[in-house]
């Protein structure tokens, strides 16, 4: 483990550095470029000597797409030869809290850019290993001289990125780092919040609409491009650098249903197509009111793909934009357009500077809530055994699918965590993490803080029923019956609380409730009378508020009461005034 | 050294903070002659008091650290002012992230300092073996005389796992050994009407506040002996099956104190329950006896179960829903609840709640605090009622769901119009969107 002063020095935001080593025969050249949104290209890149042969390496993580990468760009630029790698331990597969469908997205991801390449003359060089042990081996065996990557923002991202820079350097490789995973520079709106992130979203908006807009995305990588850079595929290649399959990752096969969701970025760029015709059609820009079709996995769903990178979220950024300009003949769209890739940025934003971002002790944004630990109760609600049909369909969906819509989430956080459970959302995110196929650590951590009142400054009154939330969200049935197919002959009137249907009915329905469905495991006017108690408890020492007031217990935050920014919606009878800067 | 003891020998007679300045002042001059050595000497010199007021300042973990130094840290460790408040926590690490009060901690505290302790409190997590070492330290607290106890349970309910008996007679140790309890909190636990008893025979005179929702082995005539013979009882906080008609008017009565507020929680054992009601005349006295006193009520009741409820005048200041309730209830509310100061809803449903809002504005003339969860409400209604409200609206607390635009607001500039009339930048509660 490197200490943290060396692993955290590029991504500061020093103007581009150029470091000699000590070790190195002169005439080489280290360049590590700071990751960098402004329209400078790598211009700060040192001219390298005429007779050096540039032997790319462009290292895929997240951003598994060809179109809008900057780096890889980088790395075909004057380049002689340049391999896409993707470095995997099947190993590690078995350890990590990664379920079967993220698995199968990934490798239908990595088999999109394997075919992708062909269509280049050139394959993806999927290396088994770490990437500690992975790249000296390849700088040596390849002669590389520049390795190329995008930035990755999160914690673990920037040290274990660290220390692959301060390996190239130590081989003479040249090191060159992108951004491309967020909109923005995370630093910069960092930056512009007096040096912390913003911890409400409304903040975060403000701030976003001060800075200029998104860089362009790039487009894709071209045959021409490629042909400059050609580089032989070994016979062996397929026996060396194949993509594995699940079987060799350890998972069993058999049941496996298809994917709903299939990886890769041609099927994003034909989901974004399909996207965006559907708004037309719908003509309506706005949130569109939840119905019980949203809670099915769409066929235009893009968020999954925005994770893996699959899908530049500047290429849906600037689709959705020149949409509602080309519809609505304003000059520029409202910042509630882009609401799921700003939600993305802010926590990403929030996570960025971080390492404790996923965990409620030693984290100096989380509440310390004093969670039960009930591995039983857990092991219920995961696997869809609660005994609330409303519960327990969204918990298979997820299962069965990895994806559920944003409000079903809601709904089984809040069961979990503050509503019913009381039951730390640390769990429930290790849940998400290895079943919901768009968690990136950040968003996952964040949304379940959030979403648990842990962080964030959110009121905790407002408790999701899983009875009635259900019944109000789909009051056909239909979905429960889906998912929870032992309860489809139940009527409308309960289905959703199958306990309280008389014997007779349960019998007529062929699903007695604790032979054939589990019985509720919790009595939810009582959970909640008991959980609304803890939290009022806990925030009320927080904020040391003694009165009576629900509301009140929650302490608001500083940067709400400052005075406005100016905000593009904001008509001439706003209360806005322009902080003096 | 020598000269340190003299320091000491000077200080004892005089004991203020003056007369240890003036001992500290010298001891530095002589520090500028002699040497190192005499460093000690500055610290052997603060008196008693001195040390009692910085322990006291120190967590419980630094001060134990503090009291090794040295004999006279260690007395100051043991002074009964530092002993007076102690909140035990009960956890074990099958069942909570929490850290416990250590074991050996708390034999010396009932070995030494129970005599001491006065504001107590315990926190046990969901364990029963949490709540039985709660009770193995109250029935020992037999040389105590508690001024506050309070039982939290920081998540599941564990008092409620043990033997009935066994945690009354420890409770009942405390009863009858304190003698001038003034604030007990036992919500969620299995006390019952005889110990209710043992707690008025020995604390009628002190006892000011009492907490004791969700114990069901309390009988209404319990809580009205304790209404009956506490005069000066103000704050107390119980389940709506324990209030009835006698226990306002014993409330009300003239020996009583004024009181400031009372809690009831009123939830929902199974669907279809039957409520009692509390006439109009018994509320009416309570206002009488106690025109500022604060009536918060939360409900957890299925949407049908609400008949009883807001058909007469209720002096009620706070409201909770917890669950869903009706557009027709909400509307009730508007036209029986004078004194309603705040109004929080978890949930309605799919029907607008616009006439019922303004009702509310219009009639809740002392309403500062609304919360809206799973609703709904046309913005220009809502605009409607910010307008007439909004000058003392102080909480706001919207979930940007609940807004339906229409013709006149969109969902962009509504927050700008609620702004204007609040007299603040103002926006709605957001969630996530994945």
């Amino acid at each position: 483990m490197l200490p943290v002063e060396n692993v955290t020095q590029p991504f500061t935001q020093l103007p581009a550095v150029s470091l000699i080593s000590q070790s190195r025969p002169s005439g080489f050249i280290i360049h590590v470029t700071p990751w960098s949104l402004t329209n400078q290209q790598a211009d700060a890149v040192s001219p390298t000597p005429a007779i050096m042969v540039v032997n790319s390496v462009h290292w895929f993580r997240k951003c598994l797409r060809l179109h809008d990468n900057p780096a890889l760009q980088e790395a075909l630029n004057g380049a002689d030869t340049v391999r896409c790698v993707y470095i995997l331990d099947p190993w590690f597969a078995g350890a990590a809290n990664v379920g079967i469908n993220r698995w199968r997205f990934l490798l239908e991801a990595l088999e999109d850019l394997d075919n992708s390449l062909k269509k280049l003359n050139s394959r993806l060089f999927v290396v088994r290993g770490q990437p500690t042990e992975v790249f000296p081996r390849l700088f040596k065996e390849w002669n590389v001289t520049r390795l190329t990557f995008e930035y990755d923002p999160e914690p673990y991202g920037k040290e274990r990125d660290g220390a692959i820079i301060k390996m190239a350097q130590e081989f003479g490789v040249e090191a060159v780092i992108r951004n491309s995973h967020t909109l923005y520079n995370l630093d910069r709106i960092i930056e512009m919040n007096n040096n912390s992130p913003p911890l409400t979203f409304k903040r975060f908006q403000t701030i976003v609409s001060r800075l200029e807009l998104p860089r362009r995305p790039l487009p894709p990588i071209t045959r021409q491009q490629m042909d400059k850079c050609h580089t032989q595929i070994g016979e062996n290649h397929d026996l060396l650098y194949s993509i594995p399959s699940l079987e060799e990752l350890g998972f069993r096969t058999e049941d496996l249903s298809p994917a709903v969701w299939r990886g890769g970025e041609s099927e994003a760029l034909d989901r974004l197509n399909k996207h965006l015709d559907k708004k037309v059609w719908v003509a309506n820009l706005e949130h569109p009111r939840v119905n019980t079709c949203s809670l099915y996995a769409s066929p235009t769903g893009l968020s999954p793909y925005l994770r893996f990178g699959c899908l530049s979220c500047r290429v849906l950024y600037y689709n959705l934009r020149e949409l509602y300009m080309k519809l609505r003949k304003r000059c520029s769209p409202p910042l509630s357009l882009f609401g799921q890739l700003l939600w993305r940025e802010f926590f990403y934003t929030a996570a960025t500077n971080n390492p404790n971002f996923d965990r409620m002790e030693g984290n100096p944004i989380c509440v310390q809530i004093p969670w039960d630990q009930n591995p039983e109760a857990l092991a219920k609600w995961a696997e869809g055994r609660t005994g609330f049909p409303w519960i327990d369909a969204i918990m298979t969906q997820l299962r069965q699918e990895g994806w559920i819509h944003h409000l079903a989430r809601h709904a089984v956080a809040c069961f979990l965590t503050r509503g019913d459970l009381w039951i730390s959302w640390e769990s429930g995110m290790k849940v998400f993490e290895e079943l919901l196929l768009d968690a990136d650590w950040s968003v996952n951590a964040g949304s379940w803080m959030w979403l648990s009142c842990s962080a964030f400054f959110q009121q905790f009154f407002h408790c999701y029923c899983p009875v009635g939330f259900g019944r109000r969200t789909d009051p056909s049935g239909d979905y429960i019956r889906r998912y929870i197919p032992i309860l489809k002959d139940y009527p409308n009137r309960y289905i959703y609380e199958p306990w309280n249907a008389p014997e007779s009915l349960q019998k007529a329905a062929n699903c007695v409730v604790g032979v054939d469905y589990p019985k509720p495991m919790i009595n939810h006017a009582e959970g909640s009378r008991l959980n609304i108690e803890r939290m009022k408890q806990v925030y009320q020492q927080l904020s040391h508020y003694r009165g009576l007031s629900l509301l009140a217990s929650v302490p608001t935050i500083q940067e709400e009461a400052e005075p406005p920014m100016t905000d593009e919606s904001q008509t001439s009878s706003g209360p806005g005034r322009r902080r003096p800067d | 050294m020598k000269r340190g003891l003299q320091g000491n020998e000077q200080e004892d007679g005089g004991g203020t903070s003056g007369g240890c300045q003036k001992t500290l002042k010298r001891s530095r001059k002589q520090r500028r002659e002699n040497d190192l050595e005499e460093e000690g000497a500055r610290w052997e010199c603060l008196p008693q008091e001195i040390l009692l007021h910085i322990f006291q300042y120190l967590p419980l973990l630094d001060r134990a650290y503090a009291s090794q130094v040295c004999r006279g840290w260690n007395q100051a460790f043991h002074m009964p002012e530092l002993w007076r408040c102690f909140e035990f926590e009960l956890n074990q690490p099958a069942s909570s992230y929490l850290k416990a009060t250590h074991p050996d901690l708390i034999k010396q505290i009932i070995k030494r300092h129970s005599n001491h302790l006065q504001y107590v409190s315990f926190k046990v997590d969901s364990s029963r073996e949490s709540a039985e070492a709660a009770c193995d330290i109250l029935s020992q607290l037999v040389n105590c005389s508690l001024k506050t106890l309070g039982l939290i349970s920081t998540a599941r309910p564990s008092f409620m796992e043990l033997p009935k008996s066994h945690f009354i007679s420890a409770l009942t140790v405390v009863f009858v050994n304190s003698k001038s309890l003034s604030s007990l909190k036992i919500d969620d636990t299995p006390v019952d009407d005889p110990s209710l008893k043992v707690l008025v025979a020995n604390n009628s005179d002190t006892l000011k506040l009492l907490k004791m929702s969700s114990c069901p082995h309390v009988s209404p005539a319990g809580i009205l002996c304790v209404a009956d013979q506490c005069h000066g009882l103000r704050e107390l906080a119980l389940n709506y099956h324990l209030l009835s008609d006698e226990l306002l008017i014993a409330l009300s009565s003239e020996k009583h104190v004024h009181l400031d507020h009372l809690r009831i929680d009123v939830v929902s054992e199974n669907p279809g329950q039957q409520f009692h009601t509390i006439k109009k005349s018994s509320w009416d006295a309570m206002v009488r006896h106690s025109p500022k006193f604060n009536l918060v009520m939360y409900f957890f009741l299925y949407e049908d179960e609400f008949g009883p409820f807001f058909r007469d005048e209720i002096p009620v200041t706070h409201l909770y829903f917890g669950r869903s309730v009706s557009k027709d209830v909400l509307g009730r509310v508007g036209l029986t609840c004078p004194r309603l100061v705040e109004l929080v809803v978890c949930a309605n449903g799919l029907r607008p709640l616009d006439e019922e809002l303004i009702r509310i504005a219009q009639r809740c003339t002392q309403l500062s605090a609304i919360g809206l969860g799973e609703c709904e409400v046309s913005c220009s209604a809502f605009v409607e009622f910010v307008k007439m409200c909004g000058d003392r609206l102080t909480q706001l607390s919207i979930m940007e769901e609940v807004l339906v635009p229409d013709h006149r607001y969109g969902l962009d500039d509504i927050h700008w119009e609620v702004s204007k009339h609040l007299g603040r930048v103002w926006f709605p509660d957001m969630m996530p969107t994945w």
